[in-house]
């Protein structure tokens, strides 16, 4: 992510990325997420970029980004750290699992740490339901989470 | 002779350190110089034993688990090569009896091969189904899944077959078949598993539907929690088009099918069919009303067909096998079988394929072993979010649609968490008004609003306060949803509520008020 990023260089790349991918059939979603894999977040100024090239208002964009959690309106720390707090996990101690990792942080959920290190999320239900409690940072997957591995996993983070 | 070590890929394998323990065993293979290679395989689905690493001896495979990186070069001292004993080893991984006792049809090769080598998949079976359907008429293929009785796994039980029949019968310029691979249930994971551990019978299972109903073109709609099953699903579309699985001449014939991977984002009510059309097509992921059907007005609004993972991934089976071997599985109306996921707290969490109709009983204490944490069991949850809590008074109901159907429950898609008696129901039936607020599409009022509503009358009886009158609010605001919502996020989301509140009313009493001595 380049936070530096000119202005004239943000809506290039966006440009370049919206018509990458535009002719796709339903290209919003894959456009949204190329995005923000680029930037980190859904800038502002590129919603109606999207919209003039996929012939769409901007409250229509606007609406399509709002209604989905997985993409922001601002970038998130460094890292993401994400909790599972679906039933499976909560069966096994998410809810005391995630006071403990809010505890560590000094934040509640959907926060961002001071230092900008690590923003804290919730997620329900990551598929690893049989070894709960489940936990991501960035794209990689923990199970049986306990306390000692949460420790060693906002360590890293912090890192 | 190269000895082949299996280290599992799957996402919950690698939760646990498979690769740290695989990085373990690269190191002792080539510090010891040894003929030995490693297979990423997918999982065998005994999750509480992963990483579960085994050796293919002459005897068969070899299972050892849990295995840390840390025990690895143990492991070699004492020759685990050969398949030798030492006190991780679980013997031959088929006899074990979690796995021997199952009957694995969708889940046949699951764990078994290289989930990327399509000479894996061929060697076990793979593409014997498409092979068939290749030289058939549409309506035959379409008759075949029909008499098998195959019901959609996604949740709602509709037969496979006829929706196939409506969408073969509709005129449109372009049918799709859309794989619904949002899987946002908790206490689920077939789907991604068999994305990540045998993508290919995927892949053959919507070029068969698209061959029985006209569609040239499908979509894998896989929720965005799922980044490893994305990337697997990905790279075997890549590998299946350069075989010429995929593309204009499906195995050589004159049928064309072909397929694209796309990402969620973070919605569960996209798991709904409708929702998922109107994602995919890059709106808002709001409900549409029915009809018209998705299959005469789907994606785009052209004919399609949206099933489940585990219905597209059980014709395969179908079409090599027949309709009769499938429908002589199960019992009732629940025909062939059906993959049983157990998670939470239980001692032997993980994947289980079995004919239709054990009794719930037998599943969480015979085959789950009870609860991890030793304690009773008090409650399980069946079919995700909006599925029912059992007591243990109704243990004796089968795996079968219509009997939980019958007791107020539902299968859904076949998941079920265990809780021990520490758990609280109100707190759970708390939980089950939040989730639907939270992932509320905003369509109807009494999802959008009762569940909000119901949340804080949840919160007013754990308070004390006027506990009857607020558990009548709460039955009453449960029946307004039930009866007004267009989806069933706000129409099911009663059933986990009710069920908490009619079958454990002791933890929706009163709390003895405490004196505040303090
Ligand atoms: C809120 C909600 C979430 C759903 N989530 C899923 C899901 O994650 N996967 C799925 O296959 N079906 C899900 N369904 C069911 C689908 O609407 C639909 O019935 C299914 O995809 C049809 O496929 P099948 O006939 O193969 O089961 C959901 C339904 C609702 C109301
Ligand atoms: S019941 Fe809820 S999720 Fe379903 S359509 Fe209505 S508002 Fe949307
Ligand atoms: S419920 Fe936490 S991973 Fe599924």
């Amino acid at each position: 992510m380049n936070m530096r990023m000119s202005a004239g260089g943000l809506t290039e790349r966006s440009l370049e990325i919206i018509r990458e991918l535009k002719d796709l059939e339903g290209p919003m979603l894959p456009i949204l997420h190329a995005i923000q894999d680029e930037f980190g977040h859904v800038p502002e100024e590129v919603k109606p970029l999207i919209a003039s090239e996929l012939n769409l208002s901007r409250a229509e964009v606007h609406g399509v980004v709002t209604f989905y959690h997985d993409f922001r309106a601002a970038p998130a720390g460094r890292h993401v750290l994400k909790l599972c707090r679906a039933e499976a996990c909560q069966a096994m101690g998410s809810d005391q699992l995630g006071d403990r990792a809010r505890q560590f942080l000094g934040i509640d959920f959907h926060q961002t740490t001071l230092d900008g290190a690590v923003t804290l999320e919730p997620v329900f239900c990551l598929g690893l339901c049989a070894c709960a409690p489940a936990a991501m940072l960035d794209g990689e997957v923990y199970g049986r989470v306990d306390e000692h591995c949460l420790s060693d996993i906002v360590a890293e983070a912090r890192r | 002779m190269t000895v082949t070590i299996f280290v599992p890929r799957d996402a919950a394998a690698l939760a646990v350190g498979a690769d740290k323990v695989a990085r373990a065993i690269a190191t002792q293979i080539e510090i010891r110089g040894l003929d030995a290679r490693i297979v990423r395989n997918g999982s065998r689905g005994m999750f509480w034993l992963e990483p579960l690493v085994e050796v293919s001896t002459e005897r068969g495979r070899v299972a050892y688990g849990q295995v840390k990186a840390s025990d690895v070069e143990d492991l070699f001292d004492a020759g685990f090569l050969s398949g030798s004993d030492h006190p991780l080893c679980l013997g031959l991984t088929e006899e074990i009896p979690f796995l021997r006792q199952q009957t694995r049809l969708t889940f046949a090769r699951c764990g078994i091969t290289d989930p990327l080598s399509l000479d894996d998949y061929r060697h076990f079976e793979g593409l014997k189904g498409l092979e068939k359907v290749v030289k058939m008429a549409p309506l035959d293929i379409v008759r075949e899944v029909t008499d098998s009785g195959l019901r959609g796994r996604g949740g709602a039980g509709f037969p496979t077959g006829i929706k196939w029949k409506t969408v073969l019968d509709a005129a449109g310029p372009q049918k799709y078949i859309v794989c619904n691979a949002d899987e946002g249930d908790s206490a689920t994971f077939a789907d991604r598993m068999i994305m990540e551990g045998d993508p290919f019978v995927l892949i053959e299972g919507m070029a068969i539907s698209g061959i029985a109903t006209g569609a040239t073109k499908g979509y894998v709609y896989i929720r965005s929690e799922y980044p490893h099953a994305i990337a697997v699903m990905r790279q075997a579309v890549e590998l299946a088009r350069k075989a010429g699985i995929l593309g204009a001449t499906v195995l050589g014939s004159a049928h064309a099918f072909d397929m694209e991977i796309r990402s969620g984002a973070g919605a569960y009510v996209c798991g709904e069919e409708t929702s998922l059309l109107n994602s995919l097509e890059g709106k808002r992921g709001i409900v549409r009303a029915k009809p018209p059907l998705p299959a005469l007005q789907g994606f785009l609004g052209q004919p399609t067909v949206v099933n489940n993972v585990m219905s597209l991934a059980s014709v395969p089976v179908i079409m090599d096998r027949g309709a009769a071997f499938y429908r002589d599985f199960g019992m009732g109306r629940s025909r062939g079988t059906i993959p049983i996921q157990i998670a939470g707290n239980v001692k032997h969490g993980g994947l289980y394929e079995t004919a239709f109709g054990l009794s719930l009983g037998e599943i969480v204490d015979r085959i789950g072993g009870g609860t991890a944490t030793g304690r009773p069991v008090k409650a399980v949850q069946v079919g995700g979010p909006l599925g029912a809590y059992f007591p243990r008074a109704l243990f004796d109901t089968p795996f079968d649609y219509e009997a939980f159907a019958a007791r107020d429950g539902l299968i859904g898609h076949a998941g079920i968490t265990v809780f021990d008696d520490t758990v609280d129901m109100l707190k759970q039936a708390r939980f089950a008004m939040e989730f639907c607020a939270v992932e509320s599409c905003g369509k109807c009022t009494p999802c959008r609003i009762g569940s909000t509503r119901g949340v804080e009358t949840a919160d007013r009886i754990m308070a004390g306060i006027e506990p009857e009158k607020n558990k009548a609010l709460l039955a009453d605001l449960c029946n307004t949803m039930k009866f007004g919502s267009l989806c069933a996020l706000g129409g099911f989301t009663p059933y986990p509520v009710m069920s908490a509140m009619n079958h454990f009313p002791e933890d929706f009493a009163p709390v003895p008020m405490v004196e505040a001595a303090e």
